[in-house]
């Protein structure tokens, strides 16, 4: 890795008896956007605390700008809900050393970008989940961090805010920030320059969202009865289903597939053959 | 008949309006998508519906007479917190709902493995698998859903929808709370709410335009979302 990119080169961590990462890595460069997607206990978070070194690997290697220059949006926001939201942004900004003018004229900056001026005296505990979030990307973000680390920043977030945030996100990138958010939801990670899919601790799928859609292989179908293959899921009211072959034979409609597809059809390859279950 | 039917129906608290002369259907066999800013007035609309509220104006009828004890034992719901007890193991959590509602408790399938798991020591995935069971133990008709798979991975998340669709198609209806574009897709049609009212009502495809796809589609589903919640 050069000096500018950061990220994780072939890391594995055990928590436990449990190997909760397995051979991850993952490059971060300044200007980019990388999303972490997976579902509840798949390693997002062990992957971001072992970038932040707050978990130590059991082998593999880290490299993350020093403390300063790293900017932790926590699940929950991190806000304190007794202070209020200047007093939470004055904290994190003395906490990285950022007062005086600088501190000032970052406040004011980042209270009109995220749209909390009229709230600047609400306390945290009175702010609904979407300005709580804000804050705390704000928070994240006024010590002008290079490396900015986001945990499930919209989860519970309605679209509105949710838009903002990425708005926000966007914005530290374009000033040279490197990124790096975690989700569960793949319409989400498919919005950032490169996704890494993350399945019980191994990478199930990493690269550009388009190139994942690209590279599946095979063919995706629609029906609207469930289908007699393992290879099936539902899809609103219909059904689709994966085949190595495409559908020309079989009369069924294929269909142009989505990040979510891809996900989807790598999660049950895996699992299937793990089983021995064949398409 | 409409399994729910709410018709100008309001909720005030102190000077604040929650909810301002909502109109509302959900039918036998389809899924409905209730959307909306967080404060828009989902959670009051979903609680009245349940019966735990009592609307300030307005009129809730479900499965077309006015809300009665009887009622709610026709109505399955699975709450955004699970509402599942952490102590008890899968199999104790689905007994108690089973003898609240005089049931029989469900068919374990693919929870059979973790029955004497503690729920606190299960997985978000088979926490909610849990939860939605216990909620189909008495075979409800309307099925009320806040935020049904959030936090779980793609296949977990498609096996939910799965029951929910199935739900559906067995003649129930099911009413969703949602924020998220991949379950706005499973709904057959969408109710957006904003500051208390409808602010639109249709299908995704009309709401976003027919041949939209992938990021876009996500986009300008925002985009949209931001007109109506600010307007």
């Amino acid at each position: 890795m050069n000096e500018t990119n950061w990220g994780l080169e072939r890391v594995s961590v055990i928590l436990g008896n449990t190997r909760a990462l397995q051979d991850v890595s993952l490059t971060l460069g300044p200007g980019s956007v990388v999303g972490v997607a997976g579902g509840d206990g798949a390693g997002k978070t062990t992957l971001l605390r072992t970038l932040l070194g707050l978990l130590a690997p059991s082998s593999g290697t880290v490299d993350r700008p020093d403390g300063d220059a790293v900017g932790y949006l926590p699940t929950g926001s991190g806000v304190y809900p007794d202070l209020t939201v200047d007093e939470n942004l004055k904290f994190a900004a003395g906490a990285y050393g950022v007062h005086g003018d600088d501190y000032r004229s970052g406040r004011d900056e980042l209270l009109g970008r995220t749209g909390l001026e009229a709230a600047h005296n609400r306390l945290g505990r009175n702010l609904s989940g979407g300005m709580r979030q804000k804050l705390g990307l704000a928070m994240a973000l006024v010590h002008r961090p290079r490396l900015l680390v986001l945990d499930e920043p919209s989860t519970g977030v309605d679209p509105v805010s949710r838009s903002e945030l990425w708005r926000l996100v966007s914005d530290a990138a374009r000033d040279g920030a490197a990124v790096v958010m975690t989700t569960t939801y793949l319409d989400e990670a498919g919005r950032c320059d490169a996704v890494c899919v993350l399945d019980e601790g191994v990478v199930l799928l990493q690269g550009h969202p388009n190139e994942l859609v690209a590279d599946m292989g095979g063919s995706v179908g629609e029906a609207t009865q469930r289908p007699d293959t393992p290879y099936a899921w539902r899809r609103g009211a219909s059904w689709r289903m994966w085949s190595p072959d495409d559908f020309k034979s079989s009369g069924v409609r294929s269909v142009v597939p989505d990040l979510q597809d891809a996900v989807i059809v790598a999660a049950l390859r895996r699992r299937h053959e793990t089983n021995g279950v064949a398409a | 008949m409409m399994l729910a039917d709410a018709g100008g129906v309001s909720k005030k608290f102190g000077d604040f309006t929650a909810v301002d002369g909502v109109d509302l259907t959900v039918a036998r066999g389809e899924v409905v998508g209730l959307l909306g800013a967080n404060g828009a007035g989902k959670t009051t609309l979903m609680k009245m519906l349940l019966g735990l509220i009592s609307p300030t104006a307005g009129r809730v009828e479900l499965f077309g007479e006015m809300m009665t004890p009887d009622a709610r034992r026709r109505i399955g719901y699975v709450p955004q917190g699970l509402g599942l007890y952490e102590d008890l193991t899968v199999a104790e959590n689905l007994q108690f709902v089973a003898r609240a509602f005089g049931v029989d408790p469900p068919q374990l399938g693919d929870l059979a493995s973790a029955k004497d798991v503690l729920v606190r020591e299960l997985s978000l995935g088979l926490r909610r698998r849990t939860a939605f069971l216990g909620a189909l133990s008495h075979r409800p008709e309307l099925l009320i859903l806040d935020e049904p798979t959030s936090g779980v991975d793609v296949i977990a998340r498609s096996d939910l929808w799965d029951t929910i669709r199935a739900t559906a198609e067995e003649g129930s209806g099911v009413l969703v709370s949602t924020h998220h574009m991949e379950e706005v897709d499973q709904c057959d049609r969408l109710v957006v709410m904003a500051g208390g009212r409808v602010v639109l009502a249709g299908t995704m495809d009309e709401i976003v335009g027919d041949s939209v796809s992938g990021t876009e589609r996500t986009e300008r589903f925002e985009r949209r979302f931001a007109e109506l919640a600010v307007a």
